[in-house]
């Protein structure tokens, strides 16, 4: 069930994990709110270029893309995500740029 | 989300010895860790399902609709008419036990209502209560009691606490099937909007684009074509494959947690290999780009909804037959349940492989064969050239997907598969596979985050098996044929035994396939090094 969050005057809602219910949401002000649940410290130029290269990719395909295009993308290892985003890709990177959670046999 | 404990805080917990308490008396209790999310209302509505409402699973008002007990009440006569086979399975069980310690969710939480026997009677009592002369007459004495909203909570409950495995089934003297009893459990919950997100986000997807995932047309074709380029890299041949292809001999269909989720897409890449080393006249579709079906975890209805557009594909593009990737419940459906629901299109045939000549006569219902089948046919016949030292770094075992074995009867061919491909292949003890499979413990839907404490305990089973092998051969891969098992297995190694990883069949028939044109490989799949090239490939891949 959806709830709501207030942050530097910007209101959330966001789901059972976290996750902003829509990606129209997404405002720079959501990646700073969730950094510390996300245990990140400070926000570096490495954070930013995955959130903008999975930005990119779901506008213009609909869904997060694999980790596998990610990696190739953004030119990091997946070891590296995971040292930036500490709770992985999906449900790191992902719910701080905004995206929604992959379902299914996944 | 709940976090779960560490495995061997895990364990002593689990305490198989029932309560004194009588099993009516106990009330329900919702830890965290041991049940999934309701779903939220957009998902329902997207596939007209009734009551799409907010909910929260631990508040105390599930805001049910007023008139919810005439609904349910209603809903099992209905089903007593319709399914015979759920009016036996309420009147026939004699309560001998026998099915009791067969089921991972029981042996992995010690909980007794997660002995399939107390798990039906969940349900069988509310029968008797609202069915049965001796139950409206005795009630209790008669092991019936009141439908109540916290009986329906429990009901809930534990019917989200069953992978619809059927491991249970095989041991029962009267073969009452336990997940029929689920699906129709689920059914009933499905009547009052009280589905679970993980299962009803994939509904919705699948409906409305075509897949669980919610993959876009454009999106399945880039991940496709991603998975060529990485293929050329590893082989120099670049396997060029179609998309909705109108003529074309065959369709194509896998879960869409194939071309999404690692270690799947290895999988994926291996049927592309393999099917252009064939020169195979086939085509993917981006419509009917799902070979799962969570529809089957809401309701026969919703099953066969989202099933159709496989056959309408084919139907549309006028193949001959279909061919469905490594997918375990797609199986179930398609053996157990789809001649009775739809005629397959007139303009497909029995399947005949157009490499072999051999004809499929098990697939004359339904036209569509398991893509296991058809490569072990392949190989049978001796028309792949294989090298299964490239799998040498591998010591593999094999789990059977409940779905493929229980439910289809499949297991021969796998295992005649990965003895061709790999040189090191040891199988868990004879009571932990093939019929009498454990279950992974995530599947019917319920392999979402926020449950994983009671997926661990449901894969405890399955993992000790594993655990097993490991220590006595060695063993560091751990094959299935199901795209659940591929993404769920994972997480299961790394808790219980996390020096095994897991794959699919068709990720190691691509690395042994020698493909016609290739370059010398000096990696598999994953990029890692092929035994013996390790000073050939670049560390840092």
């Amino acid at each position: 069930m959806a709830s709501t969050i207030e942050y530097k005057g910007k209101v959330f809602e966001v789901d059972e994990d976290g996750f902003i219910s829509s990606f129209d949401q997404w405002c720079p002000e959501w990646v700073e709110y969730v950094k510390k649940s996300e245990g990140i410290e400070e926000l570096t130029e490495a954070h930013w270029k995955i959130i903008n290269i999975l930005q990119d990719y779901y506008k213009k395909h609909g869904i997060a893309p694999m980790v596998r295009i990610l990696t190739k993308l953004t030119g990091y290892k997946l070891k590296e995500i995971y040292e930036l985003f500490p709770s992985g890709p999906g449900k790191g990177a992902c719910k701080m740029a905004g995206l929604p959670k992959p379902t299914g046999c996944v | 989300m709940a976090s779960v404990p560490k495995p061997n805080e895990l364990v002593k917990t689990i305490n198989h010895t029932p309560p004194e308490t009588w099993w009516m008396d106990k009330k329900v209790e919702f830890r965290p860790g041991t049940f999934c999310n309701a779903s939220r209302p957009q998902y329902l509505e997207a596939v007209g399902l009734p009551f799409a409402r907010e909910w929260r699973v631990t508040e105390d008002d599930w805001k049910l609709p007023s008139n919810w007990k005439e609904i349910y009440i209603n809903g099992i006569k209905e089903r007593l008419e319709r399914f015979r086979t759920f009016k036996v399975f309420m009147d026939i069980c004699v309560r001998c036990g026998a099915c009791a310690d067969k089921c991972h969710f029981f042996i992995g939480s010690g909980d007794p209502k997660n002995m399939p026997v107390l798990r039906a009677e969940l349900l069988r009592s509310i029968y008797r209560r609202y069915f049965t002369t001796s139950g409206k007459l005795l009630g209790r004495t008669a092991g019936a009691r009141d439908l109540t909203e916290e009986t329906f909570k429990e009901l809930w409950y534990y019917f989200f606490q069953c992978t619809e495995c059927r491991r249970c089934s095989l041991f029962c003297p009267y073969g009452i099937d336990t997940a029929e009893i689920t699906i129709i459990g689920r059914e009933l919950i499905n009547l009052l909007g009280c589905n679970i997100d993980w299962i009803m986000g994939p509904v919705s997807n699948c409906y409305r684009v075509g897949n669980h995932l919610g993959i876009q047309p454009h999106a399945f074709r880039d991940m496709i074509e991603f998975f060529c380029d990485e293929i050329e890299g590893v082989t120099g041949v670049r396997p060029e494959p179609s998309f909705n292809r109108k003529g074309a001999e065959i369709l194509f269909v896998t879960p869409s947690g194939d071309v999404f989720a690692d270690p799947g897409t290895y999988t994926c890449m291996g049927y592309l290999m393999l099917f252009h080393e064939l020169g195979l006249d086939y085509t993917w579709s981006t419509y009917a780009s799902e070979g799962g079906n969570f529809g089957f975890f809401t309701s026969h209805e919703m099953a066969k909804r989202l099933h159709y557009k496989i056959y309408a594909e084919a139907e549309r593009l006028g193949v001959k037959f279909i061919i469905g990737g490594e997918c375990g419940h797609m199986w179930r459906l398609l053996h157990q349940y789809l001649a009775t629901w739809w005629k397959p299109p007139k303009n497909l045939e029995v399947p005949v492989s157009p490499i072999t000549g051999t004809r499929f006569e098990h697939a004359k219902s339904t036209k569509i064969i398991h893509i296991v089948e058809f490569t072990a046919d392949l190989i049978k016949h001796g028309k792949l050239k294989l090298d299964p030292s490239r799998n040498d770094n591998l010591i593999v075992t094999f789990h059977d997907s409940c779905n493929v074995s229980r439910g289809m009867g499949m297991f021969e061919e796998p295992r005649y598969v990965l003895k061709n491909v790999c040189n090191n292949f040891y199988d868990m003890p004879p009571e932990t596979i093939r019929e009498q499979t454990f279950c992974c413990g995530s599947g019917s839907g319920l392999n979402t985050d926020e449950y994983m404490e009671m997926r661990m305990r449901g894969g405890m089973p399955r993992a000790n098996a594993v655990r097993h092998v490991n220590e006595k051969y060695g063993v560091n891969m751990l094959a299935c044929i199901c795209a659940i098992d591929r993404a769920v297995l994972t997480p299961l190694m790394r808790y219980w035994v996390p020096d095994v990883q897991v794959c699919g069949l068709h990720e190691l028939v691509g690395n042994a396939l020698i493909m016609t044109g290739e370059q010398t490989r000096t990696t598999n799949l994953r990029g890692e090094p092929l035994p013996g090239m390790e000073e050939e490939t670049d560390e840092d891949l």
